[in-house]
Order: structure tokens, then C-alpha cells, then sequence
């Protein structure tokens, strides 16, 4: 009687037993004869057999695979449909020691996401993709997917994939293989043992082109289907083997793994607090001295609008950038659209002391309306208890409402007086400041200074600003405390 | 763990009926056609694969046609 010994069993890198729902622990979620097993088999084989589960990190795709993260044990991330690649290359930047390894399906890989692939490979990202090829859509019910045979009847083409129709099957891993960057592409087949032994040695050749370091490689799976096929399992095999290996010749495509020089991941990119040197920018503003119930709940959600020409847009970038400088979270819009054609411009400007959730503004705190047509448009959406800026001697009666606090001045003009009407948007950023202490004076200023170009200019926009605050501190002096509640953030409401 | 088998067979194998999906690859890519569905079901309402409890070799074909990660496993003779 000989001893016996075991030979072949579960890959130490599974769970035991799968966090699934209710009972389903021991089970994969894969129907019957489907080829996702054995691929992810034939993964968890290479992955132990290369001793790399502490490093391994895979990459979860959209569709019928989507669940691998219940299986392996080791880090798991899982991705918008199509994005796999581009995900493990970030990974892969972040975290150079690691093995990163994505996985995904046909309708994941070579229709929503061709683009994240075809780049992700011709940037030789250090990566290993698994394709997993089943020609259809299989999550979803049947759809045809860019790599369906011709004449296949699918879901979407209820008469057979037409190639004038639909185009032809998308040879994905022979397209990959035409780039300059990757070093190992194959495609292999699960429809007998002996394509799935081949696939087996593709599949770990893979992972060692990374563990090398070499670069770039993909492994293309065909891989049966059977439910959405139609076809019981040992039919679906033999459809790999006999049908889609005539459309998809199985071979390797591309090894350069005898010549690739092992390269060294990219630069990381450069520290946070190295960006103000690179890109040139004054050292970090001290903190910001507006008053406190403004600093902390601020949620200042700005509309500028007027005529092209009145500097509409370096306004608002204006706010933004002092806003950025005094340690506030800013967003700025300018909008382009077809009604720019007409000549008039506005653009949307945030500042808060929360993350900004959107750069649109539909709902404005502050108005500032340099001509009528633009009051006459954004009037009616500022929120009550805001501020209106006109430039004007007076608010048009047609235009005046009783529940915001409206001002009128011809900041134009008194841009004039300074030297040039140019300067009018520094006025009226003077007198919002004024009516509104957003942002502390110096840190205005030092904004400007960066924004403006030209000491003659910054020197006349001084004086602009400065004036601005005079216009307005002569109209109003309390501004401030009427609108200061339009200002704050609604959740600051309610907890106050 | 070393495990004694019948006589004359080089190998065997033990599939986990709860986690096998009665999907029949194994019982095809068997050379020595000795595994066969079970006329029983599973606790799934699958008919589990079962060997026929002699004549294999233990050359693992079997595991690898199965996608299942732990539902078969193979067992060889030493040397
Ligand atoms: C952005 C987005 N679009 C569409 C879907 C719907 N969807 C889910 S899976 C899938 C296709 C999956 O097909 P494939 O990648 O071939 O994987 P399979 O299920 O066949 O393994 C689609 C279109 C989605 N989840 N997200
Ligand atoms: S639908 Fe197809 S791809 Fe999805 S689990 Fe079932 S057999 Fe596998
Ligand atoms: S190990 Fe080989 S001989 Fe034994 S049951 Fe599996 S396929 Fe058949
Ligand atoms: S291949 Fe696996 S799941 Fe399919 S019948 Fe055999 S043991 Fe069961």
C-alpha cells in the first residue's frame, strides 16, 4: 500500500471560508462551469507559488468578477466599472513594493474601460492585468461586448453581431502587443487541460514580469460562460476550445522578459509641502483674522456677472486665490457658455470652511451684478437674507427686493477717478470686503500681488481697493450683521 | 498528512460535496474516467461529483478543471 500524499488543494492565499451572505461561506458566487474560477485558481496558484501574498494587491473590476475580494486574502481593492487599470496604477506609484494585480472581464476591460487599458500599457506601468474574455456581457444578462464573435446572437444584437453593424471582435491582447511599452502579453484559453495548464504558466509568468520589476504585462483568459451561453459547461468548453481560439489565436503575443531591463517605478510625486517652491508661490498666509463665526461655519457662495471686459472673471479668481491663501476651502468657476457670445461673463466663486461639494453656484449668498441685464438674470436666486452689489447709482425699481440687502455704486466710476475704469472689479472687490469681511485685508493684498501683473497695475489697483472700501463704509456700516447669516453654512444653523 | 489508500491505485482524490456545483468538468478531464456525478444532491440542490473510489493516478487534472478553489483534492503516491 503506498503512502499518499497531497498533491493539489485550496491555494493557501483563499479565506477558509468566504464573508458571503447568509450560508453561502464555502461557495463561490460563480454559476456552474464558469471560467472565473479557474483563472482565479490558477492567480491564487502563482501568487503562492511566487510567495508574494503579503505584497499582493488586486484590483476588482465591474462584472461577474467583481467579488474577488470575498476569495483572496490579500489587499483588495474594488473599482468603477472599466478603471482597474488606472487604479493599479496608482497603486502601483504609491506603493512600489507592492504587486499589483488587476483583474477584469471583456465588457470591463475592452469596452468602458479601452482607454484606461491601452494607456495604463503603453506607459509600461508596472502592473499584471488579467482579461478574463468571455465575449459577453455576463452581470448583466447577455449584452454584446466589443470582443463578441461575429453572428452571435446577444441581447443587444437580437440577429447576430453584424460587422457593419457592430464592428468586428476586438483583438485586444494583439492591439496591446503593437505598443512599445509592454513586456508580456499572452493569450490563453480554459477549454482543456492543457490550455489551462498553459494558462497556468502564462498567468504566473505575468506576475513575475512585475515581482522583476520588467513592466507591463497582460494575460488574456477565454473563458467559458456557460449561463449566458446558453451551453451546460463541458459544451462551453469546447466552444473556447473549437470557436473562439479559431477568432482568438491562442499564443503569446509579446515577451519581452529576456531583454526588459528591470526599470524603477517613476519619481513619486513631490511632497505637498514642496508644491509652494516649485510652482513659484509665497510662503503659507498666517492664519485668517475674519470673525470667528465667519472662519468657522463660512459657506460663501458668490455670483459675479457683468458685460466682457469689466474683469469679471480676475475678480472672482481673485477671491478664490486670497480665499486658498487664508487656509479656506475655494472654488472658482468661470462660465463659458453660448451666452458668452452676447459679450457678458460671470463666473461662480466658493469659500468655505468645509470641503467645497460643487463649484456651482445656483444659490448665492453674494450678488455682485456689474450691468442690469445680469441683475435682471441672477436676482431672483439669491438667498434671502444675502447681499447685492449694483454698479449704479441706484437699484433699478424694477429690480429691488425687501429680503436681501441691495447697494449701489458706480464702482466704474470711481475706478475712473483713481486713473482707470479698468480697475472697477478692484473696487468692487474693495467694497464687498468692506461690507464683508470675507478675507483679512494683507492677505488680499498679497493675493493681488501674485495675480496682478506689473507694479504699475498692482500700484492703481491698490488705490482701487482702497477706494472701494471708502464708497461703501460711506453708504452702509453695518452691512456685515445683516448678511452675515446668508454667509454661514445651514448646518451651522441648526446646530446653533 | 500522509494518507494510505486502496492497493494497486497511485492516487486519489476527496471532493467537498458542499462546495462542488455539479458542473462536470472534473468527470470530463479525468483520463482515467473514474469520477462521476452523484445521483444525489447536495445541500445546494447540486448533483456533486464523486469518485468512483478506485483507479486514480492522482495526476491532478481534475483540480484544475474544477472552479471551485477548495472542492477537490488531489492526493499522489510517494515516490
Ligand atoms: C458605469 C457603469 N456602467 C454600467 C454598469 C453595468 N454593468 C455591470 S457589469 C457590466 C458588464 C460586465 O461584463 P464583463 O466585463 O464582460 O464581465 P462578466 O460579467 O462577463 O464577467 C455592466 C455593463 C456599471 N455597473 N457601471
Ligand atoms: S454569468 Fe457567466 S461569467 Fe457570470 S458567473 Fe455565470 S458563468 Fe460566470
Ligand atoms: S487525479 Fe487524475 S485520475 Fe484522479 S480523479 Fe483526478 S483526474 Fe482522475
Ligand atoms: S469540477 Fe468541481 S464543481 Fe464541477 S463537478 Fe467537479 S468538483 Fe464539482
Amino acid at each position: 500500500m503506498p503512502e499518499m500524499k497531497q498533491t493539489h488543494g485550496k491555494a493557501q492565499c483563499f479565506y477558509d471560508t468566504y464573508e458571503r451572505k447568509g450560508e453561502l461561506t464555502h461557495q463561490t458566487h460563480y454559476c456552474p462551469g464558469c471560467g472565473h474560477g479557474i483563472s482565479m485558481k490558477l492567480l491564487a496558484e502563482a501568487i503562492d507559488e511566487l510567495g508574494i501574498r503579503d505584497r499582493v494587491i488586486l484590483v476588482s473590476p465591474v462584472g461577474c468578477s467583481v467579488f474577488l475580494y470575498y476569495y483572496f486574502d490579500v489587499g483588495n481593492v474594488q473599482v468603477a466599472h472599466g478603471r482597474a487599470p488606472a487604479v493599479a496604477t496608482g497603486l502601483k506609484r504609491a506603493r512600489p513594493d507592492s504587486i499589483v494585480i488587476s483583474y477584469q472581464g471583456d465588457g470591463d476591460l475592452a469596452a468602458i474601460g479601452s482607454s484606461e487599458i491601452l494607456h495604463a500599457a503603453n506607459r509600461g506601468e508596472l502592473i499584471t492585468c488579467l482579461f478574463a474574455n468571455n465575449a459577453i456581457y455576463g452581470m448583466t444578462g447577455g449584452q454584446m461586448a466589443p470582443t463578441t464573435l461575429l453572428g452571435r446572437k446577444t441581447t443587444t444584437t437580437p440577429f447576430g453581431r453584424d460587422k457593419i453593424k457592430d464592428g468586428y471582435p476586438l483583438h485586444v491582447s494583439e492591439v496591446l502587443s503593437s505598443l512599445e511599452a509592454p513586456v508580456f502579453v499572452e493569450r490563453v484559453a480554459l477549454g482543456s487541460t492543457k490550455q489551462i495548464l498553459a494558462a497556468k504558466r502564462a498567468i504566473r509568468k505575468a506576475v513575475e514580469t512585475q515581482v522583476k520589476g520588467l513592466g507591463f504585462s497582460l494575460v488574456e483568459i477565454l473563458s467559458p460562460c456557460p449561463t449566458i451561453w446558453k451551453q451546460d459547461p463541458v459544451e462551453a468548453q469546447k466552444f473556447v476550445r473549437e470557436t473562439m481560439a479559431e477568432v482568438y489565436p491562442v499564443s503569446n503575443k509579446c515577451d519581452r522578459t529576456a531583454t526588459a531591463e528591470p526599470h524603477p517605478a517613476p519619481a513619486p510625486a513631490p511632497d505637498l509641502d514642496e508644491l509652494p517652491r516649485i510652482l513659484k508661490l509665497p510662503a503659507a498666509a498666517p492664519a485668517g483674522t475674519a470673525p470667528r463665526a465667519l472662519r468657522e461655519d463660512l459657506d460663501c457662495r458668490i455670483k459675479i456677472a457683468g458685460f466682457g471686459g469689466q474683469g469679471v472673471l480676475l475678480l472672482g479668481q481673485l477671491l478664490a486665490e486670497a480665499g486658498m491663501d487664508d487656509g479656506l476651502e475655494v472654488s472658482w468657476l468661470p462660465s463659458y457658455g453660448p451666452e458668452m457670445r452676447s459679450g457678458t461673463s460671470n463666473c461662480h466663486v466658493r469659500l468655505a470652511s468645509k470641503p467645497v461639494d460643487s463649484p456651482l453656484v445656483t444659490k448665492s449668498s453674494v450678488l455682485i451684478a456689474l450691468n442690469e441685464p445680469s441683475l435682471d438674470k441672477f436676482l431672483e436666486e439669491v438667498e434671502p437674507g444675502g447681499l447685492v452689489l449694483y454698479n449704479g447709482d441706484e437699484i433699478p425699481e424694477d429690480a429691488r427686493r425687501q429680503d436681501v440687502t441691495m447697494r449701489a455704486l458706480p464702482f466704474f466710476e470711481i475706478a475712473d477717478e483713481v486713473g482707470t475704469a479698468k480697475a472697477g472689479n478692484i473696487v468692487v472687490l474693495g467694497a464687498l470686503l468692506e461690507a464683508l469681511p470675507l478675507l483679512p485685508a494683507e492677505i488680499v493684498d498679497r493675493a493681488m500681488a501674485r495675480v496682478v501683473k506689473g507694479e504699475k497695475w498692482l500700484e492703481i489697483d491698490r488705490k482701487a481697493m482702497e477706494r472701494g472700501r471708502q464708497a461703501m463704509n460711506a453708504v452702509v456700516s453695518a452691512v456685515v450683521s445683516a448678511v452675515v447669516s446668508a454667509v454661514v453654512s445651514k448646518e451651522a444653523h441648526c446646530h446653533a | 498528512m500522509p494518507v494510505t489508500a486502496m492497493r494497486e491505485d497511485r492516487g486519489f482524490i476527496e471532493i467537498n460535496a458542499q462546495e462542488c456545483k455539479g458542473c462536470g468538468l472534473c468527470v470530463e478531464a479525468c483520463v482515467q474516467k473514474v469520477l462521476h456525478l452523484s445521483p444525489h444532491l447536495n445541500h445546494y440542490g447540486y448533483h456533486p461529483a464523486e469518485y468512483d473510489g478506485r483507479g486514480c493516478n492522482g495526476c491532478g487534472v481534475c483540480f484544475y478543471a474544477c472552479p471551485e478553489p477548495g472542492a477537490i483534492r488531489v492526493f499522489k503516491a510517494v515516490a
